[in-house]
């Protein structure tokens, strides 16, 4: 087990890429810690696989090297690398009971019988496999299957690392709790380093300690759900995160507060001297779930018009027209619903100001 | 619901029906209808009962032409499916020019008309003119398909495989494209070795595609006609005289039709009864393989 180090790692499909644009995968200067449980985060498309199979070793990096530990290991073979991958459907060996599914990497391995025997009952166990040893693995229902190949990368005893490659695409809902709780499990038990790939933000905020959104190419954040959440480094990351995304505004700045349309919005001090600072596009951000509504007007609140309400079963989505931009404000599903006009207010707390699309901070 | 409503879905498979009766039941029965009777002419025919299927099953010269038909099928099949299976693993995987360049070469002996393939393989192996029957005399072998039995046997499994060892490559193939990358990854990461790959995963992957080449190549090489007729006549002697030419014989050359009906009954129900046995057998590979 070892911290895994990505030095200046890019990479490009293309034999010969001459610009950002042909590049899958930018700068990405990183070290994940040992035994953490990581979500790679983004759109399709966004790099999040040519990085999971850098790690791996599927892929050779353009540029850049991968390390594990002290030893680099960017020219070895995914099976000298103590790597496992689960893929996005489960990958068997059909003709091939369970047991022999998860003694083939240690068979491949030459260890001796009686370890490989002990080895795979215990791994079994932990996965509750032990019914359907002996049964073979084709005629499985899809989680079983899932469990089987993650199976077969927690038998080895040195491995370092799973990565997961969108695993419970196949999975039915209520299956992808239990198997999302199981690997929960596993990751306490073990103390082994995950890492997961998914474009499902509620997968990445319940499964990861630190998630590491990634944007065309680019690492945009890494940070804890609750870091993304409040304090999202890029206007895609506060998009992304949260549903709905966070509300962006354009704004000029004008003393201690900001100007948006006729109207001004108060800021408080830290807010209004970072802002004062900046010279390029400044928006400005806020949840959904933060801003207020009301049927009172109060110290700083607007009247606007309400345009729309969603009903979203435990809460509701109201969306008012202020200064001509839509606006989307979360409330509980006990507030009252407001009528054709209600009364806005912005929390000084939860104002974030974007400069040419990243965090002011 | 009342059952004539139902009934009327019958008339949606109605022209399929008929289409299957004329062109395999009808003739089939004709067929049957020759075995059993001594037909001489218009209206002239006289019930003969089993008759002709006990003459056929004792002709001894149909046992030695059964023998022979299946050794031919045997050493085919031992031959051309490992190979068409080698051919498609050493073939580019990627789509790109050299894939299709592959594929066209390899199609190619399979849009030659069968006689064709006979007349090709006559020249290429004469012993004056022809590139490889003059080549290994030139050697100072002696090598001549219309004398020697052995000889005609060589040329005539050069061109069996020649022609159809293509049509397992490419269906082996066609099998191995449609295997997903993640599973290469996958046994990457575990280490298998490339004998491992090909063992636990090409091969079951290919099994569907592998019964059907099976199948396809037992039936037309148990069938085959075309080539030997034109390569060898049967001959020398009888060394190349298989079931159909045989068959093609009895019928045609000595127009005996109550034996050549009884015949290609019997001959008929031998395939069948080959194909079910390894279509079988191919469903139950890998079923029996519990820890």
């Amino acid at each position: 087990m070892a911290q895994i180090s990505l030095d200046e790692i890019a990479h490009s499909y293309m034999p010969d890429p001459q610009n950002d644009e042909e590049y899958a995968l930018k700068r990405i200067h990183n070290i994940w810690e040992d035994g953490g449980a990581y979500a790679l985060l983004g759109p399709s498309g966004c790099g999040k696989t040519t990085l999971l199979n850098i790690i791996s070793g599927l892929l050779k990096p353009s540029k850049g090297r991968v390390k594990f530990g002290e030893t680099d290991v960017t020219d070895l073979p995914p099976e000298k690398r103590n790597i496992a991958q689960v893929f996005q459907f489960p990958v068997l060996y059909d003709t091939m009971s369970v047991f022999n599914n998860l003694a083939f990497p240690l068979k491949n391995r030459g260890f001796d019988k009686d370890y490989i025997d002990a080895r795979v009952r215990e791994i079994a166990g932990i996965l509750e496999l032990e019914p359907v040893l002996h049964k073979k693995a084709e005629g499985l229902g899809a989680d079983a299957k899932q469990k089987i190949s993650l199976g077969r990368g927690l038998v080895r005893e040195d491995v370092a690392a799973i990565l997961f490659d969108e695993p419970l695409t196949v999975i039915d809902p209520q299956l992808k709790w239990q198997l999302r709780c199981k690997l929960k499990e596993i990751h306490e038990k073990l103390k082994l380093t995950l890492i997961y790939v998914t474009h499902d933000q509620i997968e990445a905020l319940t499964f990861a300690d630190k998630i590491i959104v990634m944007y065309e190419g680019w690492i945009v954040q890494i940070g804890t759900p609750q870091e993304l959440f409040e304090y999202p480094n890029h206007k895609f990351v506060g998009f992304f995160i949260g549903s709905p995304g966070m509300n962006f505004v354009p704004c000029t700045m004008a003393g201690d507060t900001v100007r948006i349309g006729t109207k001004q919005v108060p800021l408080d001090s830290r807010t209004a001297e970072l802002g004062q600072k900046a010279d390029g596009n400044l928006e400005l951000g806020i949840r959904p779930l933060y801003l207020k509504v009301s049927q009172t007007p109060a110290e700083d609140s607007f009247e606007v018009p309400v345009k729309s309400v969603e009903d979203q079963g435990s809460f509701r989505i109201v969306s008012v027209d202020f200064e001509g931009h839509i606006l989307k404000a979360r409330i509980t599903e006990n507030d009252p619903v407001p009528s054709s006009t209600t009364h806005l207010s912005f929390p000084k707390e939860w104002i974030r100001l974007f400069e040419n699309e990243h965090l002011l901070k | 619901m009342k059952k004539w409503q139902d009934n009327r879905g019958w008339l949606f498979i109605l022209p399929v029906f008929l289409i299957v009766a004329f062109s395999a039941v009808v003739p089939l029965m004709t067929v049957v209808n020759y075995s059993i009777q001594d037909i001489f002419g218009p209206g002239q025919r006289v019930f003969v009962g089993t008759e002709w299927f006990r003459e056929v099953l004792t002709d001894e010269r149909l046992h030695e032409a059964l023998w022979r038909q299946l050794l031919f099928s045997g050493l085919v099949l031992l031959i051309e499916m490992p190979l068409g299976i080698a051919i498609a693993l050493m073939m580019p995987d990627k789509k790109g020019f050299g894939a299709s360049i592959c594929l066209v070469v390899l199609a190619l002996p399979l849009l030659i008309p069968w006689n064709v393939i006979g007349t090709i393989w006559i020249i290429f192996t004469r012993p004056d003119i022809g590139l490889m029957g003059a080549t290994i005399n030139t050697l100072g072998l002696t090598f001549d398909h219309t004398a020697n039995g052995l000889h005609a046997w060589i040329t005539l499994m050069l061109m069996e495989v020649w022609h159809w060892t293509p049509l397992v490559a490419l269906l082996a193939y066609a099998g191995l494209q449609s295997i997903p990358p993640a599973y290469y990854q996958a046994a990457k990461i575990d280490g298998a070795s490339s004998w491992a790959v090909f063992r636990y995963i090409q091969l079951p992957k290919m099994r569907g595609v592998l019964t059907i080449a099976l199948l396809l190549r037992f039936m037309d090489s148990f069938l085959i006609y075309a080539e030997p007729f034109v390569l060898t006549g049967g001959g020398p002697g009888n060394t190349t005289t298989f079931l159909s030419i045989y068959l093609v014989k009895i019928a045609v050359g000595q127009f005996d039709l109550g034996p050549a009906g009884a015949f290609s009954l019997i001959y008929f129900l031998i395939v069948l009864l080959f194909c079910y046995l390894f279509y079988q057998a191919l469903q139950n590979v890998g079923k029996g393989e519990q820890a």
